[in-house]
């Protein structure tokens, strides 16, 4: 089973990434974008087929490591064409 | 007085934090490897500057998770002595030693600089030597030293007193202008509640030697060299102190102990 855990700045925190890119998108012609928050996005293959299980062992993974909660937030996503 | 230096894969500041311990105040010094499974049997445990694992997913992400780490934690829960510069505070905060996370600096760039510092505490096992209120001129060099955490972490962390060092302009006032990474509240530097674990960005390494253009970075290493050697108890925080009044009343007889051998001496 693969997995796609991203993992993004909080939103009430100013991304200072997200901002330069997007004072870049406006001087490539996208002066419209709002916003972009930039983050990290990871490929996971697990070694389960159990898709709850899957589920829960990728929020560990982010809780104790692939995310650092003070500044960011994740989201795990199950990938093979089944979208979670 | 022993001090062990961490080295990761990636510590880059090591030597030098070495060579102030040992040569500068002429004690005695060791280097610890981040497989170790003890700190040995150091009375301070120095986590130093660099890029360790290569700031792999985040900047002390990796560290905080070597065998290492947990003599480290085992070393400061027992109250030992435990120093984070620069790479080696972001270690402390992602190991939980000390609360809030490191961001990229606000202006997307590297920094390296001298920046002036305020000492908030000089209470501290590691401040003892310096006084409240006083400017030190220390270089940073960082990408990821803008200090965050939410806004009711950082008024908790300020009510306990735990911000030991602020950027500051050079007459010593808060100027985003003198801030060199966007920290929450001009944040330079914290410790614990206990006040034996303290993490800074600033490199006083870099500067604790004439010929390195200043000193004022050796009254750190000179303040935890001489808390060592005293074997005091770190003092705690008001709020610390509040919890454990037993605590409170046994310094406040020393400090009255102290003052008396004082009155004593001056006469």
């Amino acid at each position: 089973m693969i997995a796609r855990v991203t993992v993004y700045p909080r939103r009430e925190i100013l991304d200072p990434q997200g901002k330069a890119i997007r004072d870049a998108l406006a001087r490539v012609g996208f002066a419209g974008v709002e916003e972009v928050r930039a983050g990290k996005s990871f490929e996971i293959r697990l070694g389960v087929e159990d898709r709850e299980l899957a589920l829960r062992q990728l929020r560990e993974m982010c809780q104790k490591l692939l995310a650092n909660l003070v500044v960011e937030d994740y989201a795990v996503e199950i990938l093979n064409g089944e979208r979670q | 007085m022993k001090c062990g230096v961490v080295v990761f894969p990636g510590s880059n500041c090591d030597h030098d934090v070495y060579h102030v311990w040992k040569h500068v105040l002429q004690q005695e010094a060791t280097f610890l490897w981040h497989q170790d499974e003890t700190v040995k049997d150091c009375e301070l445990v120095v986590l130093p500057g660099g890029f360790a694992y290569g700031d792999y997913l985040r900047a002390g992400a990796l560290a905080a998770l070597s065998p290492v780490m947990a003599a480290v934690k085992r070393h400061a829960a027992a109250g030992g002595l435990v120093l984070g510069i620069c790479n080696g505070f972001q270690v402390l905060l992602e190991a939980g030693l000390l609360p809030g996370a490191m961001r990229r600096n606000a202006s997307q760039r590297f920094v390296c600089s001298d920046v002036w510092l305020r000492v908030e505490r000089d209470d501290l096992p590691f401040t003892r030597g310096l006084r409240a209120g006083q400017l030190l001129r220390m270089p940073v060099a960082h990408a990821e030293g803008n200090y965050e955490d939410s806004p009711q972490r950082l008024d908790a962390l300020e009510a306990a007193r735990l911000v030991a060092f602020r950027y500051t302009s050079p007459a010593g006032e808060l100027d985003p202008a003198w801030n060199p990474n966007g920290a929450a509240r001009a944040i330079a530097g914290i410790c614990n509640p206990e006040g034996n674990v303290l993490g800074l960005m600033p490199h006083p390494e870099r500067c604790a030697e004439e010929i390195l253009g200043s000193t004022d970075g050796l009254a750190i290493f000179a303040s935890a060299l001489d808390s060592l050697r005293t074997a005091r108890t770190p003092r705690t925080t008001p709020a610390a102190r509040a919890a454990r009044p037993e605590r409170a009343g046994a310094e406040a007889d020393a400090g009255a102990d102290l003052e008396a051998k004082a009155q004593v001496a001056s006469r």
